[in-house]
């Protein structure tokens, strides 16, 4: 008998939480970026999980996509925190609020 | 031949597309050309589909042409169609006939107008118009075209906008017809909500249906309508004031076709008269009261103009009389043979307007024999027709009016009768003081030419020729419904198919001989009282009382009761509720939404980790909602 | 499997085993899963947590590396081993390089102060809303028996006489073509994005001038009307000459 879904699932509870909590509390822009990368593995984890549990191929591609989604991003994310540097010479999110209402 | 009949409306429509289009860079004349030749070619469309009509027996002489389906929901079509029958044909042919002739007289008439294109603009989308009017097969498509000669009449009539008459003249022609209109609208109404359909065949052959109170109230309803396009007691008021249009509008528009829109209603509608002697009572009241009151205004009018629009008013009146009576083919002969005059009369006031530069006062004319002699023989032609002098064609229309006013009623004959001596009496007023007597313009100076003033003028030919060809139409035109002999009333046989006549018990033809020769004197002393009193003098206030010069004070009296009681609510309304209600809401809604934003963009902080923040909570409630939706 | 309580020497075992069974319940998983499991997810939280609590960006990086590792491995205990070894390859050998690449090249490798938060109440409703959205996704997991769904709507991931890499490669080349071939559009537009920010950066770091707050916004209006207006004067008269012009004509 292996693991249960259900140890997988509230791993990947814990692993997108501990995400969640990440981008609210850390003003380091690479670091958020970080924990998009935790939140999007959770959801991986999730998916794999399901693919076992319901037997289902579809799961698995679908990871095959966010990781190239997740590639995709981070080069451009990484693209636009260069170019923000460039600029404000800082990587601090909360220093860039000129958008204030 | 019958097929080609959608192009009747279609070739005045195509003039005035390319005219709204092109127009300006055509310019004048040759914007005029396009004008008249398209709605000539319409006339010759017309002509040839009447004889297509003519070779068929008269029971099969009806068609439906349809051309595409306009309106189509589950409880309601219509299409665009037209009814091509022996009535609308008739309508269409003197349509399309005495437009081309006004139309080429136009091209004389406004020479050198700064807006000449625009003028033939209007003109064609009103022979559109017209002719969507009186060749719909149903109701609605006939509004439409009621609508359209409406706003045609309201553009031409404010023509010269810049002069403050004309502008508010012709806001009083539209406010007047919409009253009228509300009637039709309320006749459509019930007819749908009674028999669920518009269409004039479905209406006619299901009018069984009807309770007799609803049939007449279906008729008032229309005649309403009808007494608002055809200057009708209570609604007349403004075709006087339709004058301030150039002179061609008001013999096109305002005296020969879109008027008699009114009668050709009710005459469509001669299946539901028949069955309602109340409303036909009402009709030929109102009809014979607007004749005389009418002709007693232009008994005292000084405009010449004015004097042709009161005229008009009381021939219309005729009209009304004729189809309350029952005479339905009197009324289309009298109309036709009004057509003739009046256009004639109106064409050649507008000669004489033009060779006298723009004046329009008879005072201060006479004498113009000698200037316009063709100008005064066709006015001459025009007078004996209206006057009903035989063999004008005014005498037999006329004359089978009263018969059948006689027939209904000797007392709204003899309203009739008075009416008659009146007509040929203010006409020849009028041109007695125009073409006799002395020259009172000025610059006149006593002598017969204008020394240092100017000399009046004959106009150019392409204003003459149609005041020939409508002089012929005045003398001859009798001859399309001769009494004499059942095979002489061509026109009688050509309504058979469409028109229900009312025979009640015929005076014979002893008492038809009888009535015809009371025309005839009845006419001659009118035309004998307007040279006795008018031919030396040109200022008889006896005559002239004020009262009849301000039209019974009915201008007035509207002044008084609608317009000023509006007026007042009005301001009463701007000033008091207006501010406080609409300004409040108006002003309120930006003010709040202001109040609302002020509060809410304090929500944009501007760092990105608070927005982080609301994701974060979102995701907590779109989870809790889901797991809950789960449980459920 | 009841483990023996006889012989001491399995005792050991035996103290795993009914730890193993307290936790899983009485139908249980191998011993090597289990502790295979519990290590993987020990690394993976620890990792995660690590990120977040890093004062030092590469720390933070390092950490990731240690959590995609975990998480490779339970790729690998699910019958996912080509995901696996993609996870590894690229998300721990590309993305994670490009990071460490991105904070060298920004030079922030310092460690940062992270004692306090400069808005006040940030801290506490995101550690609110973070064991509001863990508790949400288990309550959603028990309210929902922790499955629901379909079975082997695109294929079965598991039996048959195929192995897994054919299988996710016959899925994604049938039934996903259309969503691999997008990806592959997805790729090419990121590469070029990235290629136009960092051109366009290079452009600009020429004439521009380092980030600053920008000034209070002026209104140029009233200037602007009024030339404006000016300018529509003129076109009237233009207008009416042309006018003028063509009545002449």
């Amino acid at each position: 008998m292996s693991i249960p879904g259900s140890w997988y699932l509230t791993l990947a509870a814990l692993l997108f939480s501990i995400g969640v909590v990440g981008i609210l509390v850390r003003r380091n822009v690479l670091i958020m970026f970080m924990c998009i990368e935790l939140m999007l593995n959770a959801a991986n984890l999730t998916l794999v999980t399901y693919a076992r549990m319901l037997n289902d191929i579809g799961g698995q591609v679908l990871v095959f996509f966010v990781l190239v989604v997740a590639a995709a991003e981070v080069v451009v994310g990484l693209g636009v925190i260069v170019s923000i540097f460039r600029r404000a010479k800082s990587t601090t999110a909360d220093d860039l609020h000129i958008l204030k209402g | 031949m019958i097929h080609t009949a959608f192009l009747i409306p279609l070739l005045p429509l195509c003039g005035f597309v390319i005219l709204l289009l092109f127009g300006r860079r055509l310019g004048d004349p040759v914007a005029g050309w396009v004008a008249t030749a398209l709605v000539a070619a319409s006339f010759v469309v017309t002509l040839i589909t009447f004889a297509g009509l003519v070779g068929l027996p008269s029971s099969e002489r009806h068609f439906i042409q349809p051309w595409f389906t306009w309106i189509s929901t589950p409880t309601f079509h219509s299409k665009i169609a037209l009814l091509i029958d022996p009535l609308s044909i008739f309508m269409a042919l003197f349509v399309t006939g005495v437009s081309a002739l006004i139309h080429l007289y136009s091209i004389g008439y406004m020479k050198k107008d700064p807006e000449y294109h625009k003028f033939f603009v209007y003109m064609n989308l009103f022979v559109f118009s017209m002719l969507m009017l009186v060749l719909a097969d149903n109701l609605l498509l006939c509004f439409l075209g009621w609508e359209g000669v409406g706003l045609c009449s309201y553009l031409l009539i404010a023509f010269w906008y810049g002069r403050d008459s004309a502008a508010s003249a012709g806001k009083k022609a539209f406010i007047y017809n919409r009253i009228g209109d509300t009637g039709f609208l309320i006749a459509m109404f019930l007819i749908f909500e009674k028999l669920k359909t518009l269409n004039y065949l479905s209406i006619f052959s299901h009018v069984n249906q009807l309770s007799p109170g609803i049939v007449t109230a279906i008729v008032l309803l229309l005649f309403l309508a009808a007494t608002g396009k055809s200057a009708q007691i209570p609604l007349f008021p403004w075709l006087p004031d339709a004058m301030e249009g150039p002179t061609p509008v008001s013999a096109l528009i305002h005296a020969a076709t879109m008027v008699t829109a009114g009668v050709y209603l009710m005459v469509r509608f001669s299946p539901l008269l028949h069955l309602t002697p109340d409303a036909r009572w009402v009709i030929a009241v109102i009809g014979v009261v607007t004749a005389f009151v009418a002709a007693t205004i232009a008994c005292a009018q000084n405009d010449i103009k004015k004097i042709l629009a009161y005229s008009t008013v009381s021939q219309l009146g005729y009209m009304f009389l004729a189809v309350g009576s029952g005479a339905y083919v009197a009324a289309m002969f009298l109309m036709i043979a009004h057509a003739f005059y009046k256009a004639l009369l109106f064409l050649g006031a507008g000669s004489v307007i033009h060779g006298m530069g723009d004046a329009q006062d008879v005072k201060r004319m006479g004498g113009l024999r000698r200037f316009m002699p063709i100008t005064y023989a066709t006015f001459l032609v025009a007078w004996f027709g209206i006057a009903g002098i035989p063999p004008f064609v005014g005498f037999w229309a006329k004359g089978s009016v009263l018969v059948a006013a006689f027939e209904f009623s000797p007392i709204l004959w003899v309203l009739g009768a008075i009416t008659a001596i009146l007509t040929a009496y203010y006409i020849g007023r009028g041109i007695t003081l125009t073409f006799l007597g002395k020259s009172r313009w000025e610059g006149a100076n006593g002598s017969d030419l204008g020394s240092n003033g100017f000399t009046p003028h004959e106009s150019p030919r392409i204003m003459l020729i149609p005041l020939y060809v409508l002089s012929v139409c005045v003398i001859l035109g009798g001859f399309i419904n001769l009494p004499f002999h059942p095979s002489f009333v061509f026109l009688s046989h050509w309504f058979i198919p469409v028109l229900y006549p009312i025979h009640l018990g015929a005076v014979g033809v002893g008492g038809e001989w009888a009535l015809s020769l009371g025309d005839v004197v009845l006419a001659l002393t009118g035309v004998w009282l307007a040279l006795h009193f008018w031919r030396v003098l040109s200022d008889r206030p006896a005559l002239e009382p004020r009262f009849l010069q301000l039209g019974w004070y009915v201008d007035k009296f509207y002044d008084r009761a609608v317009a000023n009681t509006g007026t007042e609510l009005a301001s009463q309304m701007s000033s008091k509720i207006e501010v406080a209600t609409i300004d409040g809401a108006v002003n309120g809604v930006p003010e709040l939404l202001g109040l609302l934003g002020g509060w809410l963009r304090k929500a944009q902080t501007g760092f990105v980790r608070s927005y982080a923040l609301a994701i974060a909570l979102g995701l907590f409630g779109l989870l809790i909602y889901i797991a809950t939706r789960a449980t459920l | 499997m009841i483990p023996a309580l006889h012989s001491y020497g399995t005792v050991l075992h035996g103290m795993i085993f009914g730890l193993h069974g307290i936790v899983f319940g009485t139908t249980l998983p191998t011993l090597p899963d289990s502790v295979t499991f519990f290590i993987a997810a020990v690394i993976v939280l620890v990792g995660g947590i690590g990120v977040v609590v890093s004062r030092n960006p590469v720390h933070s990086a390092l950490w990731l590396v240690a959590c995609l590792f975990g998480i490779a491995v339970m790729f690998l205990l699910q019958d996912a081993s080509f995901l696996a070894a993609v996870q590894i390859i690229v998300y721990a050998g590309a993305i994670v390089v490009l990071f460490l690449f991105v904070i060298m090249l920004l030079g922030v490798d310092r460690p940062e102060s992270i004692g306090s938060d400069p808005l006040k109440a940030q801290r506490p409703l995101a550690i609110l809303f973070g064991l509001g959205v863990l508790g949400g996704s288990l309550l959603l997991g028990f309210t929902a028996k922790w499955e629901s769904g379909a079975k082997s709507q695109a294929g079965r991931a598991v039996g048959g006489s195929t192995n897994e890499v054919q299988k996710l490669g016959k899925a994604v080349f049938s039934i996903y073509l259309l969503p691999f071939e997008a990806t592959a559009a997805l790729l090419t537009i990121a590469v070029v994005g990235a290629v136009l920010l960092t051109m366009h950066a290079n452009r600009t770091t020429e004439n521009s001038k380092p980030y600053e707050d920008p000034k209070p916004y002026e209104d140029p209006v009233p200037d602007g009307y009024r030339s404006r207006q000016g300018l529509v004067a003129n076109a009237d008269e233009e207008v009416d000459l042309v006018d003028k012009e063509l009545d002449v004509k």
